[in-house]
């Protein structure tokens, strides 16, 4: 199975990558861009059946660090994850 | 005295010779080296130190890898019996993601990687990296990281406050570190975490040429404080 996991800085952690980016898209002269905040997509072929859970574990103590970054996991291929990915 | 002090080497450590060269500069006594594949640290530890550098080329976040590593296991069991650890660099991002320390280090608010030499101001002088230092007192060490933005939320930055956790602080704060924190102890004040890099102000022959001697006293105070225990 398929899975893609999302991480990104949380709400209100301050994301200077993501400003410097949204200055360049301003230099550039792509107009009304409000707010750039860049994060990072981890995809991994893992065992059917693998569980939420365990990819939750995956996150918490390695893909992510949860003192600034928060992370969903999705099913690319169709197969259901056991529980909704949001871990906010 | 025989002061057991051992530095761990990561793949893409790169100040792991400085902090051996200044441990027994001050001690007088050749550090051990430790690999991070290897899973014991020597036995009868004194000291622990985990270099600056790039581990495994900061894939994912910078200490992310590191933290994972056997060793890291190794070093938590030693500091959770009491064993000094002490982090500088790519090592105080190593100690925050694996949960040693409170916090994270993120880029530099800037962008910019930073590379000189800092003014740093003294904050808890009852730990045993810096009970000789006088509250308030300035030291002056070299910085060079990419990566050194401390962040915690405001409940961690309080109790690191109210607890005098906070080791030293940026006098001019140029990575944008949350309340200039450049330097955070554990609870117990037996993890020393910080950005700024001691091992690099060591000897008188650097005054003109690099950093100085001020990071010297860090060791000093951690050579006293042992001897005297």
């Amino acid at each position: 199975m398929k899975v893609r996991i999302l991480v990104r800085l949380k709400p209100g952690v301050l994301d200077p990558q993501g400003r410097a980016v949204h200055h360049s898209l301003d230099g550039l002269g792509f107009e009304g861009v409000e707010n750039v905040r860049i994060g990072r997509v981890i995809e991994m072929d893992v065992a059917d059946g693998t569980s939420e859970d365990t990819l939750r574990q995956m996150c918490d103590q390695l893909l992510a660090n949860t003192v600034i970054e928060e992370y969903t996991i999705q099913s690319l291929d169709g197969q259901p994850l056991d529980r909704s990915g949001e871990n906010v | 005295m025989g002061f057991r002090a051992a530095v761990v080497t990561f793949p893409g450590s790169n100040c792991d010779r400085d902090m051996a060269r200044a441990l027994e500069a001050v001690s007088g006594v050749p550090a051990m080296r430790v690999w991070h594949g290897e899973s014991e640290l020597p036995d009868r530890l004194d000291f622990v130190a985990l270099p600056g550098g790039f581990s495994y080329g900061d894939y994912l976040r910078a200490g992310a890898m590191a933290a994972n590593s056997p060793i890291l296991r190794a070093v938590i069991a030693a500091s959770g019996r009491g064993v000094p650890v002490l982090g500088v660099c790519n090592g105080f991002q190593v100690l925050t993601e694996s949960g040693l320390l409170p916090g994270a280090l993120m880029r530099n608010a800037g962008q910019r990687f930073i590379c000189r030499t800092a003014t740093l101001t003294v904050g808890n002088t009852s730990s045993l990296f810096t009970a000789g230092f006088e509250p308030g007192e300035r030291l002056r060490v070299p910085i060079a990281h990419h990566d050194g933005n401390y962040f915690a939320d405001d409940d961690t930055l309080d109790r690191l406050e109210g607890e005098d956790r906070v080791a030293f602080r940026y006098q001019d704060n140029r990575n944008g570190s949350r309340r200039d924190i450049a330097g955070i102890l554990s609870a117990n004040g037996r993890v020393l975490g910080m950005m700024p890099h001691p091992e690099r102000a060591i000897e008188p022959a650097a005054v003109e040429t690099m950093g100085g001697t001020d990071g010297r006293r860090v060791f000093e105070n951690v050579l006293g404080a042992l001897t005297n225990a």
